[in-house]
Order: C-alpha cells, then sequence, then structure tokens
C-alpha cells in the first residue's frame, strides 16, 4: 500500500509540478532569473519543434507567436539583469525544467500530424499552466528585487495569455 | 460684391452643415492592459491604441474586426456601426477591453 501511494505520487510529480516543486526553498533572485529564462527558452525550443514538424496553420501560428513572445521576454530579462549586474545562477529547479522538457521533445519528435498537433498544443496548455503556478506561488513572491517582480508580473500575464490561447487552439483541433 | 456675398453664404453653410468633430480617443497598452478598459465613442470616431509593449497584440472583435498592434507602435480604426463590441487580444485573450459606441 505504502509502496503503490509513493509511486502513484512519483507519478504525480513527473507528469504535474516536479521540476518547480523540487524548489522547496526560497529562490534566490540570480536563481529566479534563471530559472524564467529557462521557462522562456523551453517554449522557444517546443515551438519550433511544431514550426518544423506541423502543418496545421493554427497550429503554426500559435507556434510563432510563442517564439516572438518569448524571445521578447528573455530580451527584457537580459537588459535587466545586465543592468541590476545579476549573473542567473544554474539551479536544480532550472535543471530539472530543461531535463522533462527535452524528454517531452523526445516523446513529440516520435509523434506526426494531428497526432503531434494535439499533443505539443496539450502540452503547451499544462506546460504554462504549470509554470502560472510557479510565478504565482514562489517565484513573485521570492523575488526581493522590485524590476524583477514587476517583469515576473509581466511573464505572468503573457503566459496567462498563451496559456488561454492554447486552450482555444486546442478546442479548434477537437 | 456680388462674389463676397457669395463667399460668406459659403461659408456659414460650411459652418451649419459641419457635423460634429470626430475625435481621436486614445487607448494605451501597457504590460499586457487596455487601458481605459472601456472607452465611450460615436460613429465616426477614431480609436488608437498605442502599444507600449515589446509585444504584438491585437484588439479583435469576435465575429468582427481586428487591429493588429505591433510592438511600440500605434494603430487605429474609425468606428463606422453605432453598439457596444467587447474586445481582446487574439495572442493573449486575457487582454480585454469594451467600445460604446453612439449613433
Amino acid at each position: 500500500m505504502l509502496i503503490r501511494h509513493t509511486a502513484a505520487l512519483a507519478a504525480l510529480l513527473l507528469l504535474g509540478t516536479a521540476p518547480l516543486a523540487q524548489a522547496a526553498d526560497k529562490p534566490t533572485d540570480p536563481q529566479i532569473a534563471h530559472i524564467a529564462y529557462t521557462a522562456g527558452v523551453i517554449d522557444v525550443e517546443a515551438a519550433k519543434q511544431a514550426l518544423k514538424k506541423s502543418k496545421n496553420k493554427e497550429v503554426l501560428a500559435f507556434a510563432k507567436d510563442m517564439v516572438r513572445d518569448h524571445e521578447a521576454v528573455n530580451v527584457q530579462a537580459l537588459d535587466l539583469v545586465k543592468k541590476l549586474k545579476v549573473t542567473p545562477e544554474d539551479n536544480a529547479t532550472s535543471k530539472a525544467l530543461t531535463k522533462a522538457a527535452a524528454e517531452k521533445r523526445a516523446k513529440l519528435a516520435k509523434l506526426k500530424g494531428v497526432a503531434f498537433d494535439k499533443a505539443y498544443v496539450d502540452n503547451e496548455v499544462a506546460y504554462h499552466k504549470q509554470v502560472d503556478g510557479a510565478l504565482e506561488t514562489l517565484l513573485i513572491p521570492s523575488a526581493s528585487n522590485a524590476e524583477l517582480k514587476s517583469l515576473l508580473e509581466t511573464g505572468l500575464k503573457i503566459f496567462q495569455g498563451h496559456e488561454q490561447h492554447a486552450e482555444h487552439v486546442a478546442g479548434m483541433l477537437k | 460684391m456680388v462674389r463676397k456675398q457669395h463667399l460668406w453664404i459659403a461659408l456659414a453653410l460650411t459652418i451649419v452643415a459641419a457635423p460634429v468633430k470626430a475625435e481621436t480617443i486614445q487607448v494605451t497598452i501597457d504590460k499586457l492592459v487596455f487601458s481605459p478598459a472601456t472607452v465611450e465613442a460615436k460613429v465616426g470616431d477614431t480609436i488608437e491604441w498605442v502599444n507600449k509593449d515589446v509585444f504584438a497584440h491585437t484588439a479583435t472583435v469576435k465575429g468582427g474586426w481586428e487591429v493588429m498592434i505591433p510592438p511600440k507602435k500605434s494603430a487605429s480604426l474609425t468606428l463606422k456601426a453605432a453598439g457596444a463590441v467587447d474586445y481582446f487580444c487574439r495572442f493573449h485573450p486575457n487582454m480585454r477591453g469594451h467600445i460604446t459606441v453612439a449613433p
């Protein structure tokens, strides 16, 4: 029974908020900057895979929006860390996020056509939800610099917008 | 002399016939928020969205018009029909605005 519970919990963590849940300790500003930047890079990479693989007009348009917005956020993030003289610091959360994303991309790489489109868009909904949750409950409350906090708040609105946009696209693929 | 009189009449007619001047109403977009979110306008007025974000946005009416607003740019639309419309950004549907257009 205990084993089953543990296995279920592990599965849940793997599927859901595992990478971000590991950051139980309050992250520092250099770590937060790294996590936020990494989250953006991951979504750009996912979008680039979709741009190569998908033939669906809506999916391609969505993926282009993701590349454009997340690259724009990350340019702002880099400008800010430069201005604040903060060096983004790699950390367990960033590493776990990157690893989970690489695994997801490998899975998606095996899919084709409608199956790929659906899996990509569903993952976009789940991924944005996951990042929204982390921004709201961990990253924004933990940020000590006001400008970093403000950029994260804008990032949250962008991610929430993308989540709704992804849900809309997912609805059209049904 | 006759000519001058004609001019005066023409001028008077112009003043009388001139409709209420159409206005341009600015809506600023900053950090994914339309501000003011609600606008009262009349037919013939122009809405000018000023995008201060580094992100592209749209002002989209479902089943109606759409205005693309590139990053750090402005875009306008002249209101042609009376009525109330809700609009949103197609890229970030959590951004919402409302325009009431009087005839």
